[in-house]
């Protein structure tokens, strides 16, 4: 049955693209969830519609309309959060609102448009052409050399930022590249996975990995793992089941969140308190 | 060859909101010297370290290695800094040894800056060896402050003792020429506090390394330290320990100064 399922061309592709951004959210989804950025993927997601009813109201292609306006998206919200002391969670919203409210303004101006928005809202990941796939698999590959190049000074800027300009980093150089990495790997990603559904992949296999309790690096393969067997498996339930292929990604990866908090409860996993909510002090 | 200060600071003046936090402040400080600033809670310690470490503005003038801040850049990386509070996710997935492997990061410019020094012709007879693999030099560092055998574990099932030894290996791992503790043992345990004034021994006599470092404990300060700052915004000694310590009206002002803060604090905390 698996083996009929592999069979067909748009399954095939939809794995191939659907690992892709299964392995880039999840890696970039690390830094993201450290340092508080966790709706990031949501606030770009938005701000991503807003781009593509750009690029549908002025008729060039939309995706890259997406990946501009993402990119201002994700700079503009560093700026506000450098220069105003704003929240991170509040600069979010602020910029998440201001791109959605754009496409919606776009979308009415023009009457509705012709293309499939829900695919956007929710994702169409057994529908990637061969162009896609093309797109997803080098911008994915492009992401995924910078973070390995970028893991090290990412790691320390995201540990303490004062301590890693202190070690000599150019910080406010690899905010910015830190955030237009991530506004790439969110509009390479959302087509997928939908843009109310993005957050999860970026998030939930973060969490679940570092409630294992191992290093980074550790960690990260973690996370990895997790976010590429959602997937994988998410895509071959839904075949099988005939259901949204995103949202049985998300419900397998909640699944593996929650197995992973019974296990912890149990004793099985070694206890790691998880306190996402406050920092460490330590008052040496 | 003349001997440039490792640090030289004049008529410097820091302000918040128009009243001093640090109140026209001039000493230097020399290769190998171990400086050890004494001041009650508030008296500008921290403001000043931030100051020396381009986080705060100033008025005046501070030079290192003989650069003002034009150079800083280059500079900073060759300082290890150990904050008084070091900030973190408590759930960060990081080992002891990913944290102090940080320390490593700007190695290009460190080389970078030990090149200016030497190529400036200053004072330096040391010269800047980046041979050792990454991995010795943690294991290296680790040694040096006593924590191999928790190598692996997560900085977040450390002790304070152990993160604040954590925090100086990942200082020492680049190889410093100075080195700033901010009160280093504020919240540690006596036989955590003997076994990092051993390690600041350690590194100042037999590694060389400059040490400046603040603290509240006078009889630490007269067994590790052999040069002494006293600040409470103002400058009011610097100078060799010997000659802090035979003045006993120095002393007496100090440790009643330090006592009303306490007691400041102590009432402040029972409201």
């Amino acid at each position: 049955m698996i083996l009929e399922a592999l069979s067909y061309a748009f399954m095939q592709k939809a794995l191939i693209a659907g690992v892709a951004v299964g392995i880039i959210c999840s890696f970039m989804g690390t830094f993201l969830v450290l340092r508080r950025y966790s709706l990031f993927g949501d606030g770009i997601a938005h701000v991503a519609f807003g781009g593509i009813s750009v690029g549908l109201f002025l008729g060039v292609f939309p995706l890259w309309t997406a990946f501009i306006v993402s990119i201002l998206g994700g700079l503009g919200l560093q700026k506000l959060r450098q220069s105003t002391k704003i929240s991170g969670d509040a600069a979010v919203a602020v910029v998440l609102s201001s791109g959605f409210a754009v496409g919606v303004i776009l979308v009415s101006a023009s009457g509705g448009f012709s293309v499939d928005l829900f695919s956007f809202l929710f994702g169409s990941i057994l529908l990637i052409s061969d162009e896609d796939l093309i797109m997803i698999l080098t911008i994915s590959t492009g992401v995924i050399a910078t973070l390995i190049l970028l893991q090290k000074q990412f790691l320390h800027l995201t540990f303490n930022e004062e301590q890693a300009k202190l070690g000599g980093l150019q910080t406010t150089l690899l905010n910015y590249a830190f955030v237009i990495l991530a506004a790439i790997t969110v509009v390479t990603s959302f087509r997928l996975v939908g843009m109310l559904l993005i957050s999860a992949l970026v998030v939930i296999p973060n969490i679940t990995a570092m409630m294992y309790g191992k290093g980074f690096k550790k960690t990260v393969g973690i996370s990895l793992g997790i976010s590429v067997f959602s997937v994988i498996s998410g895509i071959l339930v839904s075949y099988f089941f005939n259901v949204a292929a995103s949202g049985t990604i998300v419900i397998i990866a909640v699944g593996i969140l929650i197995g992973t908090l019974v296990l912890k409860s149990t004793g099985i996993l070694r206890k790691v308190d998880i306190k996402t909510p406050s920092k460490i002090t330590h008052n040496s | 060859m003349s001997v440039t200060s490792v640090l030289d600071v004049k008529d410097l003046t820091i302000k918040y909101a128009n009243f001093p936090a640090v109140d026209n402040i001039s000493f230097d400080v020399q290769q190998g010297d171990c400086l050890g600033i004494v001041g009650p809670n508030g008296a500008g310690k921290t403001t000043l370290f931030r100051a020396i470490l381009g986080l705060q503005s100033f008025s005046g003038n501070i030079k290192l290695f003989g650069y003002d801040n034009s150079k800083y850049n280059s500079i900073i990386p060759l300082i290890g800094y150990v904050p008084q509070k070091v900030t973190f996710e408590p759930n960060f997935p990081a080992t002891v040894s990913d944290v102090v492997s940080m320390g490593l990061i700007s190695d290009k410019r460190i080389v970078k800056g030990a090149k200016l020094i030497q190529e400036c012709g200053c004072c330096w007879n040391r010269i800047y060896q980046s041979i050792k693999k990454n991995d010795d030099k943690i294991t290296q560092a680790l040694h040096t402050v006593g924590l191999e055998s928790l190598r692996d574990r997560r900085i977040g099932e450390l002790s304070g003792g152990e993160l604040q030894r954590v925090f100086i290996a990942k200082a020492l791992v680049k190889d410093p020429l100075l080195l700033i503790l901010d009160e280093p043992v504020a919240s540690v345990d006596v036989e955590s506090q003997t076994k990092f004034y051993n390690v600041i021994k350690t590194i100042n006599e037999q590694n060389n390394i400059t040490v400046i470092w603040s603290s509240h404990d006078l009889d630490a300060i007269s067994k590790y330290a052999n040069r002494v700052a006293c600040m409470n915004k103002k400058l009011y000694f610097h100078g060799e320990k010997e000659k802090f310590f035979s003045d006993k009206e120095l002393l007496k002002t100090y440790t009643e100064s330090s006592m009303q803060m306490h007691m400041h604090d102590h009432n402040h905390d029972m409201h």
